[in-house]
């Protein structure tokens, strides 16, 4: 049983069970409530499933790509459940969870592309090519401008605006099935922090 | 839950500081602190992504590092704490998220909790035979995020604002004086260094908001931005000039300026409420010349000054973890899980 956090978009929490079966899950699409939501999310999934977090097998969290400041919010989240469960952390990055369902429900075939929204004219892109039980990235996440953006000949682009939990679990599953390794608990910013350097300014004319 | 003498953990992220305390009652056991200051010096000035980031990859070693050393295990706590504000919002939302998903992965009371009423539960937490602190009391909290005199008559449930900055922290102000006089990042420490050897009555910067027309609406708020810009025409009429800047001399009668102010409507305070107890919170009262200046004008005024020891007034997460032990004491129910995390929480809001 494996516990989904995914904050690179809206909130998404889901509890899976190890045959893929849903047991509960919680969305919000809200890109302003991270912080708020998490906890309620939290408790009612495990409520709802009535499982006590060191039940689970591992804690799944999305790294996105994803606006910053949404996206540390499950993050530092997923990594609090771990460390008191004493159970694994599986980070999975946010796009694969678009991709499976796409291939899934038979959306997406050879070669497509997940596009989300980066704010500031940009989005975060990256190019899959249709396969189960994981899709195989043939570029990483990166980003775009949104202005002019051309898929590449043959890509079909996918644009999501949430990026749901529980195929986030899917593909932490088929990770661990396939005996793959996970990628580092990092998130993917793919952008440095935004700061100004201020050079002193003079006061008198 | 055990109400007497509650096992509590902190978690406190509201600027550069990732602060994780354990307490138990109104005993420390734990108070770490890891911080990002250094990753801030070439900015010369906190950059709230920057500070966010670190909280984020800071928050779990300094977890692991408070449980080793004060000896408990996650599921011995009876409650897990956190800011919830006021402070950098991106920064605030990464503490609040691993607190909830503790409180919740622990089934443990969850309690957010304000930052600055935090500064003052910090002197709760004292060495054996030390005395408890004493209510009612000023406090006076200066950071370099936060400039704030507060009323404090019951920890829990009635804290009154007197006033607060209407432009820049105070130890902003020492960040971008000590910037302008070729000193390193952060400015306190290194006016502070330099100060020592100059002459505090060189130059008389000006007193913000002190003169008679300023104190009928601002008697307890307080303004930086003008010292700050005074200093700055100074400096440059100098070099203008073709003249050497005292350096000392300048730092020196900056932090008379700062001191001044801070120490004086503090004590005002203190003597217009009938308050004979000041409190000092927050980083800006490691600096020398404050401690001496409100020592020496405590003492003349018959107020007794309280300063915690200095790893308690900067931002730390034993404060927090002290103050909602307190809450907890006096019978206070937890905080909803979907409180926010709220950058301009007053400081009236003990509890979110
Ligand atoms: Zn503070």
């Amino acid at each position: 049983m494996l516990l989904a956090i995914d904050t690179s978009a809206g909130t998404a929490v889901a509890l899976v069970a190890d045959d893929g079966r849903v047991l509960a899950e919680r969305s919000t699409a809200d890109t302003r409530r991270h912080a708020e939501v998490i906890g309620p999310f939290l408790a009612e999934v495990l409520h709802e499933a009535g499982v006590a977090a060191p039940a689970l097998n591992g804690v799944v969290t999305g790294i996105g790509p994803g606006p910053f400041t949404g996206l540390r919010v499950g993050i530092a989240a997923a990594r609090a459940v771990a460390l008191a469960a004493g159970i694994p952390l599986l980070p999975v990055p946010s796009h694969d969870a678009v991709a499976l369902r796409l291939v899934e429900g038979g959306v997406a075939a050879g070669r497509f592309a997940v596009v989300t929204d980066a704010r500031r004219r940009e989005a975060a892109i990256t190019v899959y090519a249709a396969a189960l039980p994981l899709p195989t990235v043939l570029e990483p996440a990166h980003l775009v401008p949104r202005a002019g953006w051309m898929p590449p000949e043959g890509v079909v682009a996918h644009e999501a605006h949430e990026i749901p939990a529980a195929p986030l679990a899917h593909a932490a599953l088929a990770r661990l099935a396939a005996g793959l390794p996970f990628p580092d608990p990092q998130p993917l910013y793919l952008r440095a922090p935004d700061v100004t350097l201020s050079t002193p300014k003079r006061v008198t004319g | 839950m055990n109400r007497e003498n509650p096992l509590v953990l902190g978690i406190e992220s509201s600027c550069d500081e990732t602060g994780i305390g354990i307490v138990r009652g109104t005993t420390l056991l734990a108070n770490v602190i890891a911080s990002s200051m250094e990753e801030h010096a070439r900015y010369g000035g906190v950059v709230p992504e920057v500070a966010a980031r670190a909280h984020l990859e800071a928050l779990e070693p300094a977890l692991r590092e408070a449980l080793a050393t004060a000896g408990v295990a996650l599921d011995e706590l009876d409650a897990v704490a956190v800011t919830s504000g006021p402070g950098l919002s991106g920064a605030l939302m990464v503490g609040v998220g691993a607190a909830k998903a503790l409180a919740v992965a622990l089934e443990k009371p969850f309690y957010a909790v304000n930052h600055l009423v935090g500064h003052v539960g910090a002197d709760v937490l004292r060495t054996e035979g030390e005395p408890a602190i004493e209510l009612p009391t000023i406090a006076l909290l200066v950071s370099g995020g936060h400039t704030s005199l507060l009323h404090v008559r019951d920890l829990t449930s009635d804290v009154e604002l007197l006033g607060e900055t209407i432009d820049d922290a105070a130890g902003e102000a020492f960040d971008k004086v000590a910037r302008l006089l070729g000193l390193p990042y952060p400015g306190g420490p290194h006016i502070d260094r330099v100060a020592a050897e100059g002459d505090p009555t060189a130059v008389r910067f000006p007193r913000g908001l002190t003169l008679p027309k300023d104190l009928e609406h601002h008697r307890y708020d307080f303004s930086f931005s003008g010292l700050k810009t005074a200093v700055a025409r100074h400096v440059e009429k100098l070099r203008d000039a073709g003249l050497e800047v005292p350096v000392a001399d300048i730092a020196a009668s900056f932090r008379e300026a700062v001191a001044d102010v801070l120490t004086a409507k503090a004590i005002a305070a203190c003597l217009d409420r009938g308050v004979p107890r000041l409190l000092l919170g927050g980083g800006v009262a490691a600096n020398a010349r404050v401690r001496a200046l409100a020592a020496e004008r405590a003492a003349a005024a018959g107020v007794e000054l309280r300063i915690p020891p200095l790893s308690l007034c900067t931002d730390n997460g034993a404060m927090i973890a002290a103050l909602a032990a307190q809450l907890i004491m006096a019978g206070h129910a937890p905080s909803a899980l979907d409180v926010s995390a709220d950058s301009t929480l007053p400081v009236t809001v003990v509890q979110a």
